[in-house]
This record gives structure tokens, sequence and C-alpha cells, in this order.
């Protein structure tokens, strides 16, 4: 894919620490991506990468370092934070829709108890979202009630319901049966090519190789390589990255 | 049964079980609000608050009923002067009803607490990351999901809170266990028929309460 970059970078990472008690899982991580760009974030499991992505909004705390977004660095509590969430979706492994609302609900509760919209403004964008991820005959069923991609679909259309910046997607497909996988690469793909600015940690390595500008390969919380998808799966540079690569691309 | 048969009789039993029911009414809406607010301090960022809900649940929780009530009495009234109504029985009600829900709202913090544990961290993850505030990802998606397993335990506190309003008695309102005492004081041949008569009363009211709240439980419940 060409390189869609324009303008200052819209995430900007710089020299992140975090540690959990003596565990280091964020090691001095830079990082920035740019408006439009697709970065996929790929690693070993315990390499820090749902940490990583964690952080962007600030649902995992820093314990040194900067992380800015849209030209402003992440506040650390209160109002100025939960609105900087706003503008960033984010999709969960587990789903985490609303288990006491219907799908309609969940894709409008944040329109209309976060940003004040009319009701009837939200359900109509609500509506549409859901259609657009193949999901709106299901809009007044309880999340229960619907498979694991039809879930994972809905929990997009809640995030772009807030009209994100960029959109965080933590091991969206890991926690999904191997047939309802496609369902949501798809949609998650159409969203590549209409340009959203995505973070996507990922085991889909078609997803990789198709969708993203960029792979980060992350090892023991270091930010390894970062590389077009091209190069990166073709001439990874780190011993950690080939031993890596070996053993998911025999199969 | 020529015991109840008397109208003066009848009355103070009457009134002493309409005392019982009022003290458990007012106190159980008081002690829900407290409850949630302390439960509310408990699970929140604010360290002072935190430990202002811990404090309250450790000192009220762990301190007799009986002392709470006389400290209501000769505490905030006799000595500090909180007086709540001219009238002597209304005062010893309101008194009542501070020390029962001051008690009681500890351990309704304690089952919304734990009813909080039951909602899967990632409901109020998912609700910050939409841009909810705390209030709001409290207040829309855990408490709901919390009541649904606080439905239960809520029974048994307010089965609990009926009894111990016959504590009240010991700061001299007519509740049911003082009139039972009087009666047994008049009646000396007929204890264990006022015995079983104040005890069936008791358990009439609160067997279905119980089963009540069961079926509240299980149809509430929430799917995952």
């Amino acid at each position: 894919m060409d390189d869609v970059t324009t303008g200052e970078p819209l995430i900007v990472l710089d020299s992140v620490n975090k540690w959990f008690g003596p565990l280091h899982v964020l090691d001095d991580v830079s990082l920035s991506v740019g408006r439009g760009e697709v970065v996929v974030v790929i690693g070993p499991s315990g390499s820090g990468k749902s940490t990583l992505c964690r952080t962007i909004n600030r649902l995992e705390p820093i314990n040194s370092g900067t992380i800015t977004f849209d030209g402003q660095a992440l506040p650390a509590e209160g109002k100025a934070l939960a609105k900087l969430r706003s503008e960033v979706g984010m999709v969960f492994q587990s789903f985490n829709l609303f288990a006491h609302k219907t799908i309609l609900e969940n894709v409008t509760l944040g329109p209309t108890k976060v940003r004040k919209e009319k009701v009837a403004t939200a359900r109509e964008r609500g509506l549409a979202l859901l259609d657009r991820v193949g999901i709106a005959n299901q809009a007044d069923k309880f999340p229960a009630q619907l498979s694991g991609g039809q879930q994972q679909r809905a929990a997009i259309a809640r995030a772009l319901a807030m009209q994100p910046k960029a959109m965080l997607f933590d091991e969206p497909t890991s926690a999904l049966d191997p047939e309802m996988v496609g369902e949501v690469l798809d949609v998650m793909t159409s969203l590549a090519r209409d340009g959203m600015t995505m973070v996507v940690v990922t085991h889909e390595m078609g997803f990789a190789r198709h969708a993203a500008n960029r792979v980060i390969f992350m090892a023991d919380g270091k930010l390894v390589e970062d590389a077009a998808p091209t190069e990166f799966f073709a001439n990874p540079r780190s011993e950690r990255a080939k031993d890596f690569l070996s053993k998911i691309l025999t199969h | 049964m020529h015991v109840f048969t008397d109208p003066k009789n009848f009355d103070a039993y009457v009134s002493g079980f309409l005392w019982i029911l009022k003290l458990t009414g007012a106190s159980a809406a008081c002690a829900l609000v407290l409850g949630v607010l302390l439960a509310a301090m408990r699970v929140s960022p604010v360290p002072v608050l935190r430990g202002f809900g811990a404090g309250w649940v450790n000192i009220f929780r762990n301190t007799p009923l009986t002392l709470v009530i006389f400290f209501c009495y000769f505490g905030l009234y006799s000595t500090l002067g909180l007086s709540l109504s001219q009238e002597l029985d209304l005062n010893r009600y309101w008194l009542g009803v501070i020390g029962l829900s001051t008690y009681t709202a500890a351990f309704v913090c304690e089952a919304i607490r734990s009813g909080i544990n039951t909602v899967p961290t990632g409901q109020a993850e998912a609700a910050r990351a939409i841009g909810l505030s705390f209030a709001q990802t409290l207040r829309i998606v855990v408490l709901p999901q919390a009541a649904r397993s606080v439905i239960a335990p809520f029974g048994s506190i307010l089965i609990a809170l009926c009894k111990n309003a016959t504590i009240v008695g010991t700061i001299g309102l007519m509740e049911s266990s003082n009139v039972m005492k009087d009666l047994i004081n008049s009646y000396g041949n007929a204890v264990i028929p006022i015995f079983l008569v104040f005890a069936g009363t008791f358990a009439a009211l609160l067997i279905p309460t119980g089963y009540f709240f069961g079926w509240l439980a299980n149809k509430l419940a929430v799917k995952r």
C-alpha cells in the first residue's frame, strides 16, 4: 500500500516505559502513527503489544515517557481524559458489549450520554453503522444472543458511533471461532480502505500483509522492528522476528 | 387467646408491628441511598473517599447494633441535644432510623461492592473507552448489572433489618418486642401463646419477603 501519511502524526509515543511490578512490559517504546495510517502490532504473547495498545487511551497508565494524541499530551484524569477517550475508538478481544443493553443501545449510548446527541439522531446513525457492519437485523437483540463475530462487529460499530479520530484494536479476532474471523477482518479492511487511522494488535498475518501500512514487531516489551509489511515478511532483520515468523508461517 | 381479644392488647400488638414496618421502610430507604454512596466511594479512584467508605464499613459492621442505637439515644439526643420531634415516640423513632440505617448501610455497601465484583472489568473498560465519566460508568453500566446479583443479598439484609428494628425497643419505642414484653408481664400464664403470635407474625411477614427476593433475582439475572 502507498504511504498515506500526511501532516503531523496523530499518535506519538516517546520513550514510554511501564512496569507491572518487577516486569518491564514496555521498555523505552517510541512510535508515531500518521493520520490515515494502519499500523499492525505483532509479536509473541507477553511481548507488551496489548499493553502498548491500551496505553494509547490510557486504560493503562504509563510510568515514564509521553504519549501525544492529535498534538495534545494525554490528560491524566477526569473530564479531559474522558473527552480524549471519546475520540479514540477501542475494540477489545472479548468484545465487552454492555450485557444489559440491546445492540442498538450499545451503539447509541456513547453519542447520547457523552456527546449529548438527540436520541433520534444517534439511533439513525447507529442503525446505519449496524447496517455497514452487516448486523442491522440484530439491532434489538441482547449481546448474549449474537455469535462472537456479530458481537465483535457490533463492538466496532459502537466505537465508530463516536466518530473517532483513530481506532485501537486489541486482538479483535483472538476470541472468535475460526469461521467468524473473516467477517470481522472484512469490516476492519474496509475501515482501513476508508482512511481510518488504526492500531491493530493481532495474530492475523494475512490482515497485516494486505491491510497494514506498517508492521511493528515487539518482543520482551521492546519495539524490535518497524517496517512495511512486504519488507517485514520477506526480510525480517532481527533474530527474534525471524524466529517468530518461522514458527507461525510454517503451518 | 383471651390476651388478644382484649381490644387494648390487640391495638398494642398492631401498633407495635406498625412501628416495626415504619422503622424497616424508612431505614431500608436511607440505608439503600447511603449504601450506594458508600459503595461508589469504595470503588472510586479518590483515596480519601475510599478511606472514608472503608472506615464507615469497618466501624458500623463491627459494632453491635444495640450500641449504635444506644449511642443515637444517649449520645446524639441526651448529650448532644439532637431532637428530631417534639413528640417523644416520634423522636425515638427517628433516632432509631438513624441508627438502623447507618448500621445497615455498611452491609448494603458490602453487598453492592461484591455485586460490582461480579461485573467483568471489561464492562467498565468499554464504558470508559467510549468516554463515559466515572460516575456515568458506575450509574449506566456497572451498577445496573451489579444490581441483579445484589438482589438476593438485599433480601437477606432487609429481613435482618426488619428483625433488628426490635432493638429500637431498648430506647423506649413501643414496637413489637416491647409490646410482647409488657403482655408477658401482665399475662404470665400465657407466655407461650404470646410468644408464638409475635414470632408467627414476623415469620408471616418475612418468609414471603425472602421468596419474593429470590424470585426477583432469578427474573433479573443477566445473560452472558
